[in-house]
């Protein structure tokens, strides 16, 4: 792969497109990435980075993290702030799965006492938690009850008996977007996504059972303040969003802000992907608020699955989930744009960042994170291939540059189609049950498109996280069983 | 068929590239391709159930947008899989105005063999034209 040759080596770990590389371009771009990960990326994570430079109100960088790759719009691992006052607000900056997040939720059993009971486990939980194409959840919710689930967000859920007081203080947000109001949504977005709460999805969405070992562990205190405190402990993992009413929503925003961008508010953009509106107008407070709802439904759903989880393993082990230990770590969004204040020109201001594929990342002390985690920073999940495993790594304090954001995942090397032509699902299936992962999917070819050949290395990427100051690995987690649609 | 799924410009999504002889044809095509997207057996679903879709827009390639975007719609919101049967477009005072007929049945993973959920159109690469009498649009859907 050719890079732009325009891309300057600013440091070990930071790449920079100047604002000549393309016309328009307000800020320089700058990718974050190791010289092994720099080789590997598309010419699209360039030319989308430096067409987000171009975007009106834009402070300082256009960023792309580590994982990043080809997206629409904003690069999949983009992030950038915007002025509130003068700048724009973008679906394509945040993504159409609107809270596309990870939660990572503690046990106190190991390896060695799950592994025996690892099939029934996941066979029950592919069963408690609907995968797939248009599956549906078991809230049986009317569409005005789903108004207060998107406003109220995981605050609808503990009154509704599926959360614990602390689960929502162990979210980012405290598991609602303030702000939200349903009369923002169409009502073709209520219709789509009222019966999918408690869904996980298709494509790269997974739940995943995954064990601690003494050997992956980086920090040994972090862990400890993280929860992980006994050898080969399990853990569960699960990264799923807002399903298709946050999909909906972001579709509805695109058209309206395609309709208004140039003729009301004359602004031009080299790819109509990157759709947007000056935040403080009123169609751009409308998406803000409707996108809030979305980021809610995103919480609402990673809220019942983990309600789930726990019904499936106090039925299987006989145990409550208090018994078993089953807390949530952190539950953390990577598609989002928040209002947050940062350091701008040596002066705290409120900017408006988004975040495509990218996770917030709070270094210690930071407002917004809960008390236990004030000396560790905040937990940062980046989940990786269901084949190689995960990370729970610390937000950083020298994460400022990036908006404190660092990456989301190992990032996709290879197209769907072409991972599907080199791997038979039926075959990966069995070949990771050799491997001591049990999987179930409601889709081989699904499957076989998410075989870990298809991802950049998980380790290359949480090691370049740390090596560029945006946040240090903790313990990497390794599957040991996945549900995935 | 009148579409190929391209490789070259989504890693992580799905991409095609549709054709037909009218624009009728390039809309249906492009409604068999989405559905091709999320069942390997689009033969196995069944014209059980009809509806209508009527829309219009001042571009063709933002009715295509719609015209899609409307049957992901229906893939949540009724469970449906919809095959295109017949589409008429047409034009007065600058303005498309697309009239279909859709039909199909609820999604049944075991009949079907379901491959993967399509959250949305995007208008990354979105692309219709007419080149040597033929209608080709490019999409890219995000899965």
């Amino acid at each position: 792969m050719s890079l732009p040759l325009q891309l300057r080596k600013i440091s070990d770990t930071i790449w920079e497109l100047p604002v000549t590389y393309k016309d328009g371009m307000l800020v320089p771009a700058r990718i974050i990435a190791s010289d092994s990960l720099i080789g590997g990326m598309e010419a699209g994570v360039f030319d989308q980075a430096a067409n987000v430079a171009c975007l009106p109100g834009i402070l300082n960088y256009s960023y792309c993290m580590p994982d990043g790759h080809w997206g629409y719009g904003f690069p999949i691992g983009g992030v950038a702030a915007f002025d509130p006052a003068t700048g724009v607000i973008s679906p394509g900056g945040i993504g159409f799965d609107i809270n596309c997040g990870m939660r990572l939720c503690l046990t106190t059993l190991t390896e060695e006492e799950v592994r025996p009971r690892i099939r029934e486990l996941v066979d029950q939980l592919f069963f408690a938690i609907p995968t797939g194409v248009g599956c549906t959840g078991f809230v049986r919710c009317s569409r005005s009850k789903f108004r207060r689930v998107i406003e109220n967000g995981s605050r609808w859920c503990l009154e509704n008996g599926l959360a614990l007081p602390e689960d929502l203080e162990m979210t980012e947000e405290g598991g609602c977007f303030e702000g939200a109001d349903a009369d923002a949504c169409s009502e073709k977005a209520i219709e789509r996504g009222y019966d999918q709460i408690g869904t996980l999805g298709s494509g790269n969405h997974y739940c995943e059972i995954q064990v601690a070992r003494s050997e992956n562990i980086f920090d040994e205190a972090t862990a400890r303040a993280f929860g992980i405190t006994i050898p080969n402990q399990v853990v569960i993992m699960f990264h799923c969003g807002s399903r298709g009413f946050g999909h909906q929503v972001a579709s509805d925003y695109l058209q309206s802000f395609l309709k208004v961008m140039t003729t009301k508010y004359g602004i031009k953009l080299h790819d109509r992907e990157l759709a947007c509106a000056p935040f403080r107008s009123p169609e751009g407070q409308a998406y803000f608020a409707a996108m809030k709802c979305a980021a809610n439904m995103g919480f609402a759903n990673r809220q019942v699955i983990l309600h789930r989880i726990r019904e499936v393993f106090s039925r299987v082990f006989s145990r409550s989930p208090e018994d078993l230990g089953m807390r949530v770590v952190y539950d953390v969004a990577h598609n989002t744009a928040k209002l947050e204040k940062h350091l701008i020109d040596g002066e705290q201001r409120e900017v408006l960042v988004h975040r495509k594929g990218a996770t917030r990342s709070f270094g210690p002390g930071m407002p917004g994170l809960p008390d236990c985690y004030r000396e560790t920073g905040q937990p940062v999940i980046i989940g990786g291939s269901m084949e190689t495993g995960s990370y729970l790594l610390a937000g950083m304090a020298s994460a400022a540059p990036t908006f404190y954001t660092t990456a989301h995942g190992s990032g996709r090397t290879m197209s769907r189609h072409q991972a599907k032509k080199m791997v038979q699902g039926r075959k990966l299936l069995d070949d990771m049950e050799h491997r001591g992962i049990h999987v179930r999917t409601a889709s081989y070819g699904g499957l076989a498109e998410e075989a870990g050949l298809a991802y950049k290395d998980i380790d290359v990427v949480a090691l370049a996280t740390e090596e560029a100051g945006l946040s240090r690995r903790v313990v990497k987690l390794v599957p040991i069983g996945n549900i995935k649609g | 068929m009148p579409f190929r799924f391209l490789e070259e410009i989504a890693t992580a999504d799905v991409a095609f590239k549709a054709w037909g002889n009218s624009q009728e044809e390039l809309f249906i095509s492009c409604a068999a391709a989405l559905m091709r997207t999320m069942a390997e057996a689009p033969d196995q679903v069944v014209r059980r159930q009809e509806i209508s879709i009527r829309l219009e827009h001042e571009e063709l390639d933002l009715l295509l947008f719609s015209f899609l975007q409307e049957l992901i719609f229906f893939k949540d919101a009724r469970r449906l899989l919809l095959h295109a049967d017949k589409v008429v477009i047409e034009e007065h005072d600058g303005i498309f105005i697309l009239n279909a007929i859709v039909s199909g049945e609820q999604i049944d993973g075991g009949k079907h063999h379901l491959l993967i959920d399509v959250k949305a159109v995007t208008l990354h690469r979105f692309q219709v034209l007419y080149k040597g009498n033929v209608w080709k649009a490019v999409v890219v859907l995000d899965v």
